[in-house]
This record gives C-alpha cells, structure tokens and sequence, in this order.
C-alpha cells in the first residue's frame, strides 16, 4: 500500500481531536498546557505533509515559524503557571475562574 | 517499507498522545509527550524534511519538553486532585469526536483530489533549500519571529518576578 498524503491529513486530524480532548477533559494547567502543544504538532504535520506532496517548500517554513510561536508562547504560558502558583498554590484550573462570569 | 515506517510512527503517535492527556501525573504526561514529539519528528523524516526533524527534537523534545520539566520538578507539583465528572467528560470526549468526525468526512470527500507523492526536486527539505528560502523569500518573517521571541522572554521574566521590596503587591 502506498502512504498517500489523505493518510497524514487523518493522522494529523487523530492527533488534533486528541489534543482537544485533552485540553477539554483535564484539570491541570501543565496538562492543558502540553495538549496545546500535540494540537501545534498535528497542524506541524499537516505543513510538512503537504509540502511534501506538493514538492513546495514553503509548508517547511511555515513549520519553522509555528515552532517559534510555539516556544514563545510555552515560556509565557509557564510563566503565567508559575504567577498562578504562587498565588493560589495550585495547578487546578478551576482556581483561575475570576473572569469567568 | 515506508508503509510499515509510517504505520508504526502513526501508532506510536497516537497511543503516546493518548497516554500523555491521560497519565495522573504531570511528570509521566510530559515524559510521553517527548515520545510523542519523537514519533512525529520520524514522521517528519519519512516527509523528506531532515531539517524540520532536526529542529523539531532540538527545540521542541529539548527545550520546550526542558522548560516543562523544569517547571515540574521546581516547584515539585503533585497531580492535582480531578473529580471524574461524568458529563463533563462525556461532553469534551463527545466535542473532539465530533470535530474528528467532520475533519474525517471532509478528508474523505476531498481525497481523489489530493496529489499523489511526486518526485522531489534534488536538496528538498536540506538545511541550505529551507535557509535559502527563510532568509531571502520569508526574511521579514523571520525578524518579526526573533522579535517574538525577545518579547516571549522579556514577559516571562516580568511576569514571575518578585515584587520588589518597597512596591506593594497587587494581589
């Protein structure tokens, strides 16, 4: 059988519904935080497959840039955990609801 | 041989993926989420996208998975207590699947139209095509990003400062 570009559009589509799951079931913040990530990572795939098959370079690029928006916001968003931490003493989400209603 | 390279990073991926939103404890999810991060990184090889590969366990399984470790084991997190809410969990379960299922039904109906693998002109996916193209073609691009990223650190080190002794504390 050969591995056709529908076959890396479903996997990246497994891996995105996994990371919204992820983000939609659990309580804690660094486990939201990381299924972020496995939701960058299925449109990463996405990219470079893509540009595989349509011989185009650019979907790599754009893969480079993803990856620099995916550091920053991971270092702000670890920053933002450790802020949350310090003033609540827990990674719970539910003790960061005051904008909530 | 691509069939069975590709079949087993898939699996890889996704059984990895699936252990990291589901393991208690933040240590052994992020632990998986580097296998998940190397699985796809394989899968990026299998692409013809060396360089990507490379940057993809360089920075993300190296420094971004580091920084998540760091910040676990710093301030020695334990799983925080999660009440299994049942409808709760059945309506995040029941959202992902629906958003799977219409990405499913749209692969599908689109898939005779998508272009079959075609052979790759010579040096695709190198360090030097992917630079030549980052620095002249998407140069802007780039000092926008390093610009991002200088942001990226100047917020995160204003943010988990100590106040200073003489300012009063916000909170």
């Amino acid at each position: 059988m050969q591995i056709e570009l529908t076959h890396y559009l479903l996997l990246a589509a497994v891996l995105f519904a996994i990371g919204v799951m992820g983000v939609l079931t659990r309580k804690n913040l660094i486990i939201i935080l990381m299924s972020v990530e496995l939701m960058l990572n299925a449109v990463n795939l996405t990219f470079v497959a893509v540009a595989r098959y349509t011989a185009d370079l650019t979907g790599q690029v754009i893969v480079f840039f993803v990856m620099c928006v995916a550091a920053a916001e991971v270092a702000v968003g670890l920053a933002i955990l450790i802020s949350i931490w310090r003033h609540r003493g827990t990674m719970h989400i539910d003790s960061v609801k005051l904008l909530k209603w | 041989m691509e069939t069975i390279l590709f079949a087993a990073f898939a699996l890889a991926t996704i059984l990895a993926a699936l252990l990291t939103i589901t393991a208690p404890a933040p240590i052994a999810s992020a632990l998986y989420l580097v296998v998940t991060l190397f699985c796809v990184a394989g899968l990026y090889v299998l692409l013809a996208a060396p360089f990507v590969a490379a940057i993809q366990i360089i920075v993300y399984a190296g420094a971004v998975l580091v920084l998540i470790l760091f910040v676990i084991m710093l301030l020695n997190l334990k799983p925080v207590e999660e009440k299994i809410s049942i409808p709760w969990h059945a309506a995040g379960i029941a959202v992902a699947a629906l958003l799977l299922l219409v990405v499913f039904l749209t692969i599908m109906s689109v898939s005779s139209l998508l272009p079959p693998a075609s052979p790759l002109p010579s040096g695709y996916g190198t360090v030097g095509q992917v630079g030549r193209l980052l620095f002249t073609k998407y140069l802007y691009a780039f000092e926008v990003v390093s610009v991002l990223l200088l942001l990226a650190v100047i917020g995160a080190v204003a943010l988990i400062r100590k106040p200073d002794a003489g300012e009063t504390d916000a909170d």
